[in-house]
């Protein structure tokens, strides 16, 4: 952009000091770029969830890269992994720990469906006990589509009303 | 050798009968001399290692019904392995075998396994619980009449199956269990796949309709 402005800094008498925006868009923008994970990790689809946290495919670009091992820290939780009836309500439990606004993502088939355990001990789909927001096919995903994930879940928080949700809390 | 320990067992015990086996030496024991036989092939047989303890459901109202089976390894004699099996006592529905825990500490679990899955009760074990299904599960999922899918039951927390309102269900099996094909170069023939695909949720199975186990 050509300017006559030549000052490095920022300059509050050329600018007002005066953002305007919608409360939506702004946190909207800071909740999509920092959003923590709960690395629900339960099985082999944990394993390409630790690839995705690795510099190769690097989910620190997405803001996401802090893995939070506390469920009141985190803001996603990855279902990452095969969920049996045991382990179920310890599931529930963790994101009923999770301060709102969370959202989740089911990754893998396992987490999605049951996968291909269709069996008395083996949970036919985390969303029985806890609403999910994206699901990722794959067995396990590559972490591409783990990324893929998060960007889409990053788009329907974009969307999201938030200040409306904010003021009626 | 091998037949070394089974002759000289058979020697000590001759209520020791052999048991057909494809590849390695079986003993059929009966069950009051399971403690004392496995004492004397631990202690002078050498056979240091329980390897593993395992069951046989055989069928329902067959007789026996049940039949422990345990495999020990002896690592100073290279070589040496041993089955031994014994039918259960007790009735159908509560077998019952003796506990090894005081032979091998390492039995612990495996009878814990073998009493979730099997419900066989190991009489003087210190700590039969479940291991691999939770506490308060109704049922031993590996029993003949059990079905694969399983059978509808409450979640095992009470206040996370209140708040959520699900159930333990049976699994929709979709044509049957899935099985993988081996030895296919082509990699999406050998995804696991339903063998009769005839039949699904919504389509009976033509024959054994009773079979299916999600109701609609």
């Amino acid at each position: 952009m050509v300017t006559s402005n030549t000052d490095l800094g920022y300059n509050s008498k050329v600018e007002g000091g005066v953002v305007v925006s919608r409360a939506d868009a702004m946190i909207n923008w800071i909740r999509t770029n920092s959003m923590w994970p709960m690395p629900m990790g339960l099985a082999c689809c944990a394993i390409e969830l630790m690839a995705v946290g690795g510099a190769r495919f690097d989910i620190a670009r997405f803001g996401a890269e802090v893995m939070r091992f506390s469920p009141r820290q985190s803001d996603c939780m990855i279902v990452a992994g095969s969920v049996t009836y045991k382990m179920a309500p310890q599931v529930r439990r963790i994101y009923d720990q999770m301060a709102a606004p969370k959202w989740v993502i089911a990754m893998g088939a396992c987490a999605s469906s049951g996968g291909m355990y269709r069996s008395y001990a083996h949970m036919q789909g985390v969303d029985r006990i806890i609403p999910v927001d994206v699901y990722v096919s794959g067995c396990p995903p590559r972490p591409e589509a783990l990324l893929d994930a998060l960007m889409k879940l990053q788009d329907k928080v974009r969307r999201e009303p938030s200040a409306k949700r904010l003021m009626s809390a | 050798m091998p037949d070394d320990a089974t002759s000289s067992l058979k020697e000590r015990f001759p209520q020791v009968t052999d048991r057909p086996s494809a590849d390695l030496p079986a003993v059929n024991v009966p069950l009051g001399d399971l403690v004392a036989v496995l004492r004397y092939l631990r202690d002078e047989q050498a056979f240091d290692l329980l390897m593993d303890l395992t069951a046989i459901d055989w069928a329902e109202g067959a007789a026996p019904r049940f039949t422990v089976v345990y495999h020990l390894l002896s690592t100073t004699r290279a070589g040496t392995y041993l089955r031994i099996a014994a039918n259960c006592g007790g009735t159908d529905t509560e077998p019952t075998a003796p506990s090894v825990v005081s032979l091998w500490p390492g039995a612990n679990w495996h009878e814990r396994e073998c009493f979730d899955m099997f419900g066989i009760k190991f009489e003087g074990h210190p700590d039969l619980r479940r291991i691999l299904m939770w506490d308060g599960y109704p049922y031993h999922p590996l029993r003949k009449e059990f079905p694969l899918a399983g059978i509808e039951t409450d979640l095992p927390i009470a206040d996370i199956a209140a708040e959520t309102g699900t159930k333990v269900i049976a699994a929709p099996m979709a044509g049957g269990p899935f099985v993988a094909s081996t030895g296919e170069i082509n990699l999406t023939e050998a995804e696991p796949r339903a063998k009769d695909e005839s039949w699904s949720d919504r389509r009976a199975r033509p024959d054994q309709s009773e079979l299916r186990q999600v109701k609609e």
